[in-house]
């Protein structure tokens, strides 16, 4: 993810021209403006809170099982109920969640990283080169996410770091496609003709030059892909492909809630809903930046 | 398809552990001799480089034969055979679902006048979109299954199993038409012609159903392409949800067990409908785009449009 410092930042440049107090207001405006949005990170924030730490937001135990408290409603002192163990479902969706983000985001990492990689080869080497990695890239895009990242746990095995891997190769051919498209659009530009009559190396006109002029739509989508990923993760641990049982995830705690779903409903409702929920907010942050991108 | 075919065999080959264990005796394979180790990986040819056992491989796709799960002791062609139509079924119906509710959703954000409605109709398809299928599945059950008994939790006889997984399916499916379809109405509404359609005193229906809706139908035959492969892959979930047999559930039962052939063949299927799928896209163009009939329309159509799905 070293294209996140490079990225030239236009808007700033211009922002930078305005005096700071002007600027922080101008925030608070834009954001009254858009009060979903600031929901929508404020739910981010919050669930990335229980990721770093989860023993701030409850009490209970994850794993131990409470025999007194066996499959109880939602109430106050359990949100989200307990399951057929007495564990407090809440509980165990807080500790879930560091588990359930660092692998969506070792699979954004490896999409956006092998993907710019090929992509910027392809694009800026063009020709044979091109027409090889993008047939791969086609071949790789005519298997669905889903399936591919399958293949690649039979082959690796189950965990949640395997389910990463699966998901961010299967993420590496749309990356590639869009780094490629906007490195062919710079390629020819005037600026890196000047750069290569001043005998510039190719390694290094990627790396200063091409990359960082192509890495805003790249980002756009990587946060586009994180959405994905975070939604491929859970359903193939709710599959029983994640990590082994007693460790809490959260695809996997809404399929330990599937049998009890018509007298304990709230096992798989309420972790299912909080997924959901989080999914929405962060999509609709990506398309924030989306239409800052268009704009 | 042949060039999927042999990134799953590469893919699959790197699968550690002893194929011929799993196959002598469940997991552990300990009462298995060294002998009868030795049989199995003759029999099934793992003794031979990878090289030959690629092309063996490649040979058997050819000629239909993709060779015997580990796990039944049946060939895998005939395993799927069994499998596909209940999938098939599955999915076009969960895609016509998909496009009635994606194309009236999408429509219905362009066509209405109030605007606080059409922001609503625009907001629900990335919610769609960002939605576990897992949980919409579930969530489904619970509400028309158990609480109110309309419709059949599992099991996979007559229409009324159907509705539920297709249910489930389409919401996810119908969000990318109705964002594709709607922003392509836009975009047919800024052009000319619908201006000189509605100078010529066409009405305000006429000129959306026949002029706007009908060239923005394209990117959205595209996306509907493209689903039906996702919609394969999908019934995993789905399958596995409403307890169902059909492809997806054959495909979790075989990366549960590592059974590699099955694993094959049901991906080489589903890539199979993707390739298929877009065949059939590509036909269908002429017929809904009369500039595509001729070589230069069809140059110039194109190009639009396959800028009009990247964006998306």
């Amino acid at each position: 993810m070293s294209s996140v410092g490079l990225a030239p930042a236009r808007d700033e440049q211009e922002v930078a021209t305005v005096r700071p107090g002007r600027m922080v207001l101008g925030w608070v405006g834009a954001a009254l403006r858009r009060p979903t949005l600031v929901l929508a990170a404020l739910v981010i924030v919050t669930i990335v809170a229980w990721a770093v730490m989860p023993g701030f937001f409850t009490g209970f135990d994850p794993i131990h099982a409470d025999v007194s408290s066996l499959l109880q409603a939602p109430s106050a002192a359990h949100l989200f109920g307990t399951d057929e163990l007495g564990r407090d479902v809440f509980t165990r969706m807080v500790y879930g969640t560091g588990r359930s983000l660092v692998a969506p985001l070792i699979a954004v990492a490896i999409g956006v990283v092998g993907g710019s990689v090929i992509g910027l080869i392809a694009g800026y080497l063009g020709r044979m080169a091109d027409a090889l990695v993008m047939r791969i890239v086609d071949v790789i895009l005519a298997v669905p996410m889903l399936v591919l990242a399958m293949t690649i746990v039979t082959a690796l095995g189950f965990g949640s770091v395997q389910l990463a891997v699966g998901v961010g190769i299967g993420m590496i051919a749309s990356v590639a496609r869009v780094m490629r498209s906007e490195v062919m659009r710079v390629r020819h530009s005037v600026f890196i003709d000047a750069e290569r009559s001043l005998g510039a190396r190719t390694w290094y006109i990627l790396l200063r030059h091409v990359l960082p002029s192509a890495a805003g739509p790249v980002m756009v989508l990587a946060v586009l892909d994180f959405v994905q990923a975070i939604l491929a993760i859970a359903a193939l641990s709710f599959l029983g492909f994640g990590a082994p049982p007693p460790s809490p995830e959260w695809g996997s705690i809404v399929s330990a809630g599937q049998p009890y779903l018509s007298t304990a409903w709230w096992i798989s409702s309420l972790p299912g809903l909080t997924i959901a929920i989080f999914a929405v907010c962060v999509n609709r942050v990506a398309r924030a930046l989306q239409d800052r991108r268009a704009r | 398809m042949w060039a999927a075919f042999t990134l799953v065999f590469i893919v699959l080959y790197l699968v550690p552990g002893d194929p011929a264990l799993l196959i002598a005796g469940g997991d552990g394979g300990l009462q298995a001799t060294p002998e009868v180790l030795a049989q199995i990986r003759h029999e099934y040819g793992f003794d031979q480089p990878l090289f030959f056992q690629y092309l063996h491989a490649l040979g058997g796709v050819v000629t239909g034969n993709l060779g015997e799960s580990y796990q039944m002791k049946q060939p895998v062609t005939t395993l799927l055979a069994a499998e596909v139509g209940s999938t098939s079924a599955l999915a076009f119906f969960a895609l016509g679902l998909a496009i009635v509710i994606g194309v009236l959703l999408g429509g219905a954000a362009v066509y209405t006048r109030s605007r606080p409605l059409s922001r609503l109709l625009d907001a629900l398809p990335p919610i769609g979109a960002s939605l576990p299928a897992f949980w919409v599945g579930l969530v489904l059950m619970q509400f028309l299954s158990f609480a109110i008994p309309i419709f059949p939790s599992a099991g996979d006889d007559g229409f009324a199993s159907f509705v539920l997984p297709g249910a489930t399916m389409a919401i996810l499916g119908s969000a990318s038409i109705a964002q594709v379809f709607a922003r392509a109405l836009r975009t047919s509404y800024a052009e000319p012609y619908v201006e000189v359609a509605r100078a010529k005193g066409a009405g305000r229906f006429r000129v959306f159903l026949v002029h706007a809706a009908r060239n923005a139908l394209l990117p959205s035959i595209t996306v509907a392409g493209i689903l039906v492969a996702n919609l394969f892959a999908a019934s995993t979930i789905t399958e596995m949800i409403f307890s169902r047999n059909g492809l997806g559930l054959a495909l979790d039962k075989a990366v549960q067990s590592k059974d590699i052939p099955m694993v094959e063949g049901a991906v080489l299927v589903i890539a199979g409908v993707y390739v298929l799928s877009n065949l059939v896209v590509d036909l269908v163009y002429p017929i809904v785009d009369p500039r595509l009939r001729t070589r230069r329309g069809r140059i110039k159509v194109l190009r639009t449009e396959q800028e009009a799905v990247a964006v998306s």
